[in-house]
């Protein structure tokens, strides 16, 4: 590891805050070493309660990102907020607005916010949003939000993150039916209509209750559905106490946290895996011989594939 | 050696000031330049300003002006990213700028004014050019 990042570890023990953005920004950018100063910090991390917020683009995450924030901050809680925003696929640049939102809170002691972008990400988070929790972890932050981009149904990889999970909803986004399909409906923790000052919140939350009541799976938990108005802040104080409630809850389950550890290592395999095959099959002149072969009909790529993982496995 | 390095700037508006296009305008060009910009929206305190670009290890801070107390304002969030003990970032200026308080900025440790009317790639190439 080389020294710079050598003085962010140690600052980041020190509790420098200009520490910890320098390493995030080594991390995310995935700089030569960084992942020998993610095994520095790791002993240090696992206390923080990580919150994952997510939802469609516009339902008022970030205010009520904001509002979180400010109400653990009056428990007594330092808190770490990662808010991740789109990036262009087209020019790789990115807008990081969700600031605005939380202006003012942002400058607050206890409070570190940090805006990343996707990087071409899919799933809702950037690549290194899940190393950044640590890092704000081994900092000391007590409690970590992570707000993903506007998500449609499917990307849940948020759920790998955090201990616990809220999915933002609010009124006039379709009817009943859309609230039963698959993927970020199933992956909450607790459900929270927004902008329930609007008209048809109550349907909102009598068609997320009905989805809920359906659920064959008997013995999982009753899944609280608040309604909250972030802007005002009405619900918010309902909406702090369930999640203590419910990390209470999900503290005694050791399952998930387990299922988390493994599922990152599979992760972490898969990424070292696919760089290791193109370290060694770019501009490899074999893999140039067996396309020939392809070509001319004499061989298939599956048996290419099963030639190279048999020799690799060997 | 930097993997993926991206130039990070923020773009905040100083003070009591409700003209906000020209801030966005660069914003949104600068993010299709390839930056991430990091926009943080009108009114803000040097203090609030300061603590983002640090909390955001922005390379880059633009500040948009326009209600002539771009000489104060300034100097404030200069002396706030002093007293926070921030990193050298690239600072620069932009809006309603008389050509006289051009030189004073220099001295201030300001790096470049660009003026309405500058094209954004203009904006963009400063920035390349003098980020390391």
């Amino acid at each position: 590891m080389d020294n710079e990042l050598e003085n962010l570890v140690n600052g980041i023990a020190d509790g420098s805050v200009r520490s910890l953005a320098g390493m995030i920004t080594c991390v995310e950018n995935r700089t030569t070493g960084w992942l020998e100063a993610m095994k520095k910090i790791y002993s240090k991390t696992g206390h923080a309660r990580v919150i994952g917020i997510t939802g469609p683009p516009g339902a008022g995450k970030s205010t009520l990102t904001d509002r979180l924030t400010r109400t653990l901050l009056d428990k007594g809680l330092s808190v770490g907020v990662i808010a991740v925003d789109p990036s262009s696929p087209f020019s790789g640049g990115a807008l990081l607005g969700d600031r605005l939102r939380m202006k003012d809170v942002s400058a607050l002691e206890g409070v570190f916010v940090r805006s990343m972008a996707t990087r071409g990400a899919l799933g809702g988070l950037s690549l290194a949003a899940r190393d950044v929790v640590k890092i704000m972890d081994a900092f000391g932050k007590d409690f970590i939000l992570v707000e993903t981009v506007g998500v449609g149904q499917d990307e849940i990889e948020v759920v790998k993150t955090a201990d616990l999970v809220m999915v933002v909803c609010v009124p006039g986004m379709g009817d009943g039916i859309q609230a039963i399909k698959a993927g970020i409906m199933e992956i909450a923790d607790i459900f929270v209509v927004n902008k329930a000052d609007i008209e048809g919140a109550d349907s909102v939350v009598k068609d997320i209750q009905a989805m809920l009541s359906m659920s064959t799976d008997k013995g999982k938990k009753t899944i609280q559905v608040l309604k909250t108005v972030a802007t005002s802040g009405d619900g918010i104080t309902e909406l702090v106490d369930t999640l203590f409630q419910e990390l209470e809850a999900t503290k005694k389950k050791a399952g998930r946290q387990r299922d988390r550890i493994k599922e990152e290592i599979i992760g972490l395999l898969e990424r070292e895996v696919s760089r290791l095959i193109h370290k060694r099959l770019d501009h490899n002149d074999k893999l140039d011989v067996s396309v020939d072969k392809i070509l001319a009909r004499e061989c298939d790529p599956y048996s290419v594939v099963q030639e190279i993982t048999d020799d690799y496995i060997k | 050696m930097e993997q993926g390095k991206k130039v990070r700037v923020l773009v905040a508006k100083p003070g009591l000031d409700g003209h906000e296009r020209g801030a966005r305008v660069v914003a949104y060009g600068l993010r299709d330049l390839g930056f991430e910009v990091i926009y943080t929206g009108l009114r803000q305190s040097a203090d609030i300003i300061a603590k983002a670009a640090i909390q955001e290890d922005v390379d880059v801070i633009g500040l948009s002006i326009l209600s002539g107390a771009h000489m104060t304002l300034t100097r404030k969030v200069l002396d706030k990213l002093k007293e926070q003990d921030a990193r050298d970032v690239l600072m620069l200026i932009g809006g309603v700028i008389p050509d006289e308080d051009v030189p004073k900025w220099k001295e201030m440790g300001v790096s470049g004014v660009f003026t309405s009317g500058t094209p954004i790639k203009e904006i963009g190439d400063f920035i390349n050019s003098n980020i390391s």
